[in-house]
């Protein structure tokens, strides 16, 4: 998951600073920063540049200092606070931190508990009755979103689902400005997402080509046998 | 063209929306979708919606992301479900 974040996170200073001094040396951190991941992390500890989009100071209280933060994906908040105290003079580390976006999915457009989601279980096995289920689950074609898009026909589909490239015949419409070897997202006509892979054409030449690969498929989510074989009647009619 | 091509498109403009594309669709060709294969995202019937969707958790603090996929996978009695981190996506 590499989309951008955003969180909010509670910083203790160690000892109490003007908020505009605070305020000013935050926004010093937004740009391009370097950062060495801490010795308790998932990945590598070599110094990485990471991204903060913004920056923006919500409450001031003694010694704490409350903040919103839109940054690259890795970057650590913890270090950040620590950085932040360093750069005061008086140190400071973080004491408690949320997350409020990864890429398009952002709290206020909701977030559920996990008693939200047993109770919405519970109500369907119950009772049958989907609509909270309905409620709190999305489909999943929403995490490719932010994906170029190519329509594809139902007779290429189920070729897709049993590890076939992409033809340029199989294709009904696509996104302008797809560019060889960007990723894209392939959908049926109804809107259910096939697979994702990598752009073997740009959209001029697969709207100008009739035969040839348009897309190396790296990973299909329709299950085969979802629609017809087309691909096999053709082939035992040759 | 048919309603379920139009249901298809309306759906692909939402995703654009919420991914930021800014793009617009070029046609190559033009045909319709069978009824008879796969389902509209939304009116998946509810186990093949829960089988390809996503929740959005709010995971209190203490467990850990990967517990709470866990406990995610036992509730909904599933081996597959996946996870990115906190406010990410299960894989469908």
């Amino acid at each position: 998951m590499h989309s951008r974040k955003e969180y909010v996170a509670l910083m203790e200073l160690h000892r109490e600073v003007d908020p505009e001094k605070v305020t000013a040396v935050l926004k010093q951190f937004v740009g391009r920063i370097y950062q060495r991941p801490p010795l308790r992390s998932s990945v590598k500890r070599a110094l990485r540049i990471r991204e903060i989009y913004y920056i923006e100071p919500l409450e001031f209280q003694d010694r704490y200092v409350l903040f919103r933060v839109g940054c690259q994906s890795g970057t650590y908040i913890r270090k950040l606070c620590h950085d932040v105290g360093l750069v005061l003079g008086v140190e400071a580390h973080m004491r408690e931190l949320r997350r409020t976006a990864t890429g398009h999915f952002r709290e206020e457009n909701g977030v559920y508990t996990l008693h939200e989601v047993s109770e919405a279980l519970y109500l369907w096995r119950r009772y049958r009755y989907e609509e909270l289920l309905r409620k709190i689950m999305q489909p999943a074609e929403l995490i490719v979103a932010n994906l170029p898009k190519i329509v594809i026909r139902d007779g290429a589909v189920d070729a897709i689902a049993h590890g076939a490239q992409l033809a340029v015949p199989g294709i009904l419409r696509l996104h302008e400005g797809i560019s060889k070897g960007e990723r894209v997202a392939m959908f049926t006509l109804k809107g259910e997402l096939v697979a994702i892979g990598r752009a073997a054409m740009d959209t001029n030449e697969i709207l100008e080509s009739k035969r040839g690969v348009a897309v190396r498929i790296e990973r299909v989510f329709m299950e085969p046998g979802t629609y017809p074989s087309m691909w096999k009647r053709r082939k035992s009619c040759e | 063209m048919s309603d379920l091509v139009k249901e298809g498109e309306e759906f692909l403009r939402k995703l654009d929306e919420l991914g930021r594309v800014k793009r617009r669709w070029v046609s190559k060709d033009e045909e319709d979708t069978d009824p008879r294969y796969g389902y509209p995202p939304y009116r998946r019937p509810i186990d093949l919606y829960i089988r390809k969707g996503l929740i959005v958790i709010d995971k209190p603090p203490g467990p850990t992301s990967h517990e709470v996929v866990a406990w995610i996978k036992k509730m909904f009695g599933l081996e597959k479900a996946g996870h990115g981190g906190t406010l990410e996506p299960a894989h469908p």
